[in-house]
């Protein structure tokens, strides 16, 4: 009832559709505003399409790149989720597809796909803390985190900023303690996060360098994960985006492992 | 031409990798064609026996190895081509092969063209394989080439169908594509006329299947997914991959015919991946199995988990099952080195990523309780740049008896090591 109650004030708020409204003198439930950011950051458009470059940097300087082509396609805003990741660079790696099907809630199905051996393996669901592609980046920072799986609570309202606290439902699953994330108080874009061990350090922060404004939607266009004790830094830039192309639900099936669509084209 | 290959080889392995990395070898007229993709390695690794063969080199694998591989995209439509260059020490040979020649279309929306050389794999195993009759290169398998080696290319037409109900593969091969089995050359093997080892005091000879549209092969899959399970069957029309017959009378070895039909099914289950995969082989020129020259009928059965244990760590067993039928009248006739009626095969397999990824220890081992034998294949692999890696490895055999599967290889155990540069 508590959740329908958030679905019709969301409704309402997308209704009056203005960008200030979050700068009104009314702040918002901190409910309201974890699931506007989870909408903002990972569920704009319909579908979307971005050409992203990772540049990894170890705590010795070496660089690394990573070039791959994303397609994301919603089938409910906050809820299911499809991606495709084609990978451009390395040389080794190109040509490989990553593949999720999201359901938050419930066990994601990924699928990895090898052209070399025309193979496609099924990956067992792993935990989302993992390194994303060897970058500072984690599974989850490129897709989501659930929303239900921290206590959120409202800490600081800036001029321009909701300060959250995050504290894991279940610690023992993550890394962290908590995270404090910064949330704009007009996009609704996350925009930064800082994490804190189990002994309340301070040791990882993310956080959005460029946002544009792409298609009416606010978007981050380049993001920096640092790691904060161990050294080490992977900035992502997004190129070419683009929202509600129509990308089809087929394209995330076993037929585009095999054969990439001209979606990963230019 | 052949004289030329080794110059141009150790041409392109020595100035291949000198280029900055920045430019890479792509010449700046196919960067720039935004429908036009060049990319590549040049790949150099040896290794040798851990023990002496006394029918074998010491020396398992000495090579230098350039792959091209050429992508144009067109609007509805990619024509690939990936070659290699090799200079083999072990053979004194230069060798060019085209790994994939092939075009991609769509002639309707719900169709899918593949025409041409190219790699195929289907089935649910994890370097096993039920209904998976394409071909596969052993000899590169087990002496430390790249694992893309174990699968070798097939001359095909592959026609895909995508329904809601359910998708289609057909794949049609005009004439036969054999993998590439161990026939002494480079490999010792039991030979069972001899009852003993053999390796190149007795190259194995086979009568190649070869007659354009007669000795032609036909592979098909029909496939959905139920929820989140994957679910296949598989029908084959063909001959045995490995010459599994002979002819009395030239001692020749010979593809009998085989047909396979088959069944799979792989998702979730209990946080990781689990596998079912089962396939009847029908041997037909040998179904009432009296024949001691040509291999049974069998029904194979694949059953497997796959689980991340930890951050970076995933673990994976599997069970296989080779079960010979009518295995009374092959009993009668086949001498001391007779085979079980049922081959059980367990593998493990365990692979960690350490240095941000960059590290990938890999162990992967197969053994069998009822052959008493089994093979281990370790692995350390080493990114030391976005276009550097280096490798190393082993491909351990080891059995109680000279006959078996794997037992028979114990003296080509061997130890690899290679460096590679992408670009």
């Amino acid at each position: 009832m508590k959740n329908l109650l958030w679905r019709l004030i969301l409704l309402l708020a997308a209704g009056t559709a203005a960008p200030a409204a979050g700068l009104g003198t009314e702040i918002p439930e901190v409910a309201e505003i974890i699931e506007r950011a989870n909408l903002a950051a990972y569920y704009a458009g319909d579908d979307y399409r971005a050409e992203v470059t990772m540049t990894i940097s170890d705590a010795q300087g070496r660089k690394r790149e990573r070039e791959l082509v994303m397609l994301r396609r919603d089938l409910t805003d906050g809820g299911e989720q499809k991606f495709y990741l084609y990978f451009n660079k390395p040389g080794d790696v190109r040509g490989m597809v990553f593949m999720v099907h999201k359901r938050p809630g419930g066990e994601d199905d990924r699928w990895l796909y090898l052209p070399a051996l025309d193979l496609v393996r099924r990956i067992a669901a792993s935990d989302k803390r993992t390194s994303f592609v060897g970058s500072h980046f984690v599974y989850e920072d490129v897709s989501g985190r659930g929303i239900e799986e921290d206590t959120h609570e409202l800490v600081e309202t800036t001029d321009s900023h909701f300060l959250l606290k995050s504290t894991p439902r279940n610690p023992a699953a993550v890394e962290f303690s908590s995270y404090t994330l910064w949330i704009d108080r007009v996009t609704f874009l996350p925009v930064k996060a800082e994490y804190y061990d189990r002994q309340d350090r301070l040791y990882r922060r993310i956080e959005a360098e460029a946002v544009e404004t792409i298609q009416d939607r606010p978007t981050i266009v380049r993001s920096r994960a640092q790691d904060l004790a161990g050294g080490g830094e992977t900035v992502t830039e997004f190129t070419g985006i683009r929202y509600d192309l129509g990308i089809d639900d087929t394209i995330f099936t076993e037929r585009y492992l095999r054969r990439p669509p001209a979606e990963v084209r230019r | 031409m052949k004289r030329l290959l080794p110059f141009l080889i150790t041409l392109f392995g020595l100035l291949a990798p000198a280029v900055p990395p920045a430019v890479g070898v792509t010449p700046s007229w196919l960067a720039d064609a935004d429908d036009l993709e060049l990319r590549g390695f040049v790949d150099a690794r040896a290794g040798a026996r851990t023990g002496s063969d006394p029918y074998e080199k010491d020396v398992s694998l000495a090579e230098t190895r350039l792959q091209l591989d050429l992508n144009w995209f067109k609007e509805r439509a990619v024509f690939k081509f990936k070659g290699d260059l090799v200079g083999d020490a072990v053979t004194d040979k230069a060798e060019a092969a085209a790994r994939e020649i092939n075009l991609l279309f769509s002639p309707l929306d719900f169709v899918d063209v593949k025409l041409g050389r190219q790699i195929l794999t289907w089935g649910t195993g994890d370097l096993l394989f039920v209904n998976d009759l394409f071909p596969k290169d052993w000899e590169s398998f087990f002496v430390g080439r790249d694992s893309e080696y174990l699968k070798a290319p097939a001359d095909v037409l592959k026609t895909s169908l995508f329904f809601e109900a359910v998708n289609i593969d057909l794949v049609y091969a005009p004439v036969f594509n054999g993998s590439i089995f161990i026939d002494g050359s480079r490999l010792s093997y039991w030979n069972p006329n001899l009852e003993r080892l053999a390796g190149r005091d007795f190259i194995l000879a086979d009568r190649e299947r070869n007659r354009f549209l007669k000795d032609s092969e036909f592979a098909l899959r029909l496939y959905r997914n139920i929820g989140s399970v994957e679910t296949a069957i598989y029908g084959y029309s063909g001959f045995w991959k490995t010459p599994e017959g002979m002819d009395p009378a030239t001692a020749d070895l010979t593809y009998p015919r085989l047909n396979v039909w088959g069944a799979s099914a792989r998702g979730p289950f209990l946080a990781g991946i689990a596998n079912i995969e089962t396939g009847y082989y029908d041997s037909r020129e040998d179904r009432d199995g009296g024949d001691p020259l040509v291999r049974n009928n069998e029904i194979r059965l694949l059953a497997g988990f796959e689980k991340e244990l930890a951050v970076n760590l995933t673990g994976s067993v599997q069970y296989y099952l080779e079960w010979m039928q009518k295995y009374d009248r092959y009993r009668r006739t086949a001498g001391l080195s007779a085979r079980d009626e049922y081959r059980h095969v367990v593998t493990l397999r365990l692979t960690r990523l350490l240095l941000n990824q960059n590290l990938t220890l890999s162990f992967f081992a197969y053994y069998s309780p009822t052959d008493e034998d089994g093979y281990l294949r370790p692995s350390i692999r080493y990114k030391i740049t976005d276009q550097w890696a280096v490798e190393g490895g082993g491909n351990i055999f080891f059995g109680n008896a000279d006959h078996t599967f794997f037992g028979q290889f114990e003296n080509n155990s061997n130890l690899y090591a290679g460096v590679r540069r992408n670009f």
